[in-house]
């Protein structure tokens, strides 16, 4: 029960990973610190399932496993589609009478691609079913896997493969998608957004959305230092700046009611703690052409986009200051 | 780590992995090692907590923590977010 959890730092590095060392992500891949974090907040028999994306092929090349627990990978679009229907043979067994155990906890884990753009159709047919499972979102805005390909999760300005900075263009021209409104659309239960930098925020919110009745979606921010071009080292100062510049304010909505979660309700209370967006984006390779003085307006934009979500997320909380 | 152990008759049913990636080491990745000052380190487990290849391990009965280097890949993110600065990451060649 999450009232029985502990969340002291020792208690959680005492814990056994359950995604184990020898998983072949690059050097700096927060998304591995997300799925060791998140897979830390399980208690009791879990099942996982992954879309296909950095986290698949890192973890399971064959002939090496790094989960200990059952796993299973069909295809890209399908990772909720493969949860509810674990989550609907769980049930029947259980009826039947054929497996022991009260509870089996279902978790799909799928990146930014196999979210917001191919796997939304299984996702939101998933939630509207209602199925009792947690769908974990590892956002590190681009297909980078498969060679940095621009996704909806990409935000503006970023230079990929596909949307590539050059003369003419300044890298994507189209902001995020906001991926955890749409969800909350759905009426879900329990939604949230997370940061691995705040890992005593994570892991709470991981286990409040494995103990929800019904489905659960945790949007987890994880920076690449291989697609984003930046320092390996500064994978999670980097998840830490962007909630401080709020390009990704962290909140939670339980039956469809937002609340922000401590770290940016401080800055909604005093908001000179907000850093200029500045910050993060000069931390960051791909966004480097736009410290030229051609794309330099790119940057009012990206702050523009940012204050106007922030300012209607605020709204959202019942927090805006006038 | 060769792969070829199996003919593809005596492969698992749907190519189920069946060896522990503990078993495939990828600390030979590393360019810089983490060395830890053990005076200035107040065992606070963050970087436990943070390494993404789960390389640093809480030890409760010694109370301290240790790197397991067979699997750090040597991002130097524990010692960028070690509070006291307790970790250096030095060439690994050198040390």
């Amino acid at each position: 029960m999450f009232s029985e959890w502990k969340f002291a730092a020792k208690d959680i590095a005492e814990k056994p990973d359950l995604f184990t060392s020898g998983h072949r992500a690059c050097a700096g891949c927060a998304s591995a610190t997300v799925l060791r974090l998140i897979m830390k907040a399980t208690m009791g028999p879990t099942i996982v399932t992954t879309a296909t994306g950095c986290m698949e092929v890192a973890s399971t090349i064959y002939p090496y496993t790094s989960w200990k627990i059952p796993w299973i990978h069909t295809a890209f679009e399908n990772a909720a589609a493969n949860a509810s229907g674990i989550e609907a043979a769980l049930k029947i067994l259980k009826k039947k009478g054929r497996i022991p155990q009260e509870q089996v906890d279902v978790i799909a884990f799928a990146g930014d691609g196999g979210t917001y753009d191919i796997g939304i159709q299984a996702l939101s047919g998933a939630v509207e079913r209602g199925h009792d499972f947690l769908y974990v979102l590892y956002d590190n805005e681009a297909y980078m896997n498969t060679g940095i390909q621009r996704s909806g999760g990409t935000p503006l300005g970023a230079s990929t493969t596909t949307s590539p900075a050059g003369t003419v263009m300044p890298g994507k021209l189209e902001p995020k998608k906001p991926i955890t409104e749409i969800i909350v659309a759905h009426n879900i239960p329990y939604a949230a957004t997370a940061s691995p930098y705040y890992w005593r925020d994570l892991i709470a919110k991981a286990r409040k959305g494995i103990e929800v009745n019904g489905p659960a979606f945790l949007h987890v921010f994880a920076p690449c230092p291989r697609g984003w071009r930046s320092d390996i080292s500064k994978s999670i100062e980097l998840s830490c700046l962007a909630v401080e510049t709020c390009v990704f304010p962290l909140w939670e909505a339980i039956n469809g009611e937002y609340q922000l979660s401590a770290p940016s309700k401080a800055i909604a209370l005093k908001p000179e703690r907000k850093k200029p967006v500045r910050e993060y984006l000069q931390m960051q390779g791909r966004f480097r052409h736009l410290f030229t003085p051609k794309f330099e307006k790119v940057i009012d934009e990206i702050q523009r986009i940012t204050d106007e979500r922030w300012q209607r997320l605020l709204k959202k909380c019942s927090m805006a200051l006038n | 780590m060769t792969t070829q152990e199996k003919v593809w008759k005596e492969i698992p049913m749907a190519g189920v992995c069946w060896k522990p990636s503990t078993q495939y080491l990828t600390g030979d990745w590393k360019t810089y090692k983490p060395i830890r000052d053990l005076e200035k380190c107040t065992r606070c487990v963050l970087c436990v907590l943070f390494c993404p290849d789960g390389a640093i391990h809480w030890k409760p009965e010694k109370e301290d923590i240790e790197f397991d280097f067979n699997f750090c890949k040597g991002c130097g993110i524990c010692a960028n977010e070690c509070p006291v600065d307790a970790i250096e990451m030095k060439l690994a060649e050198e040390t």
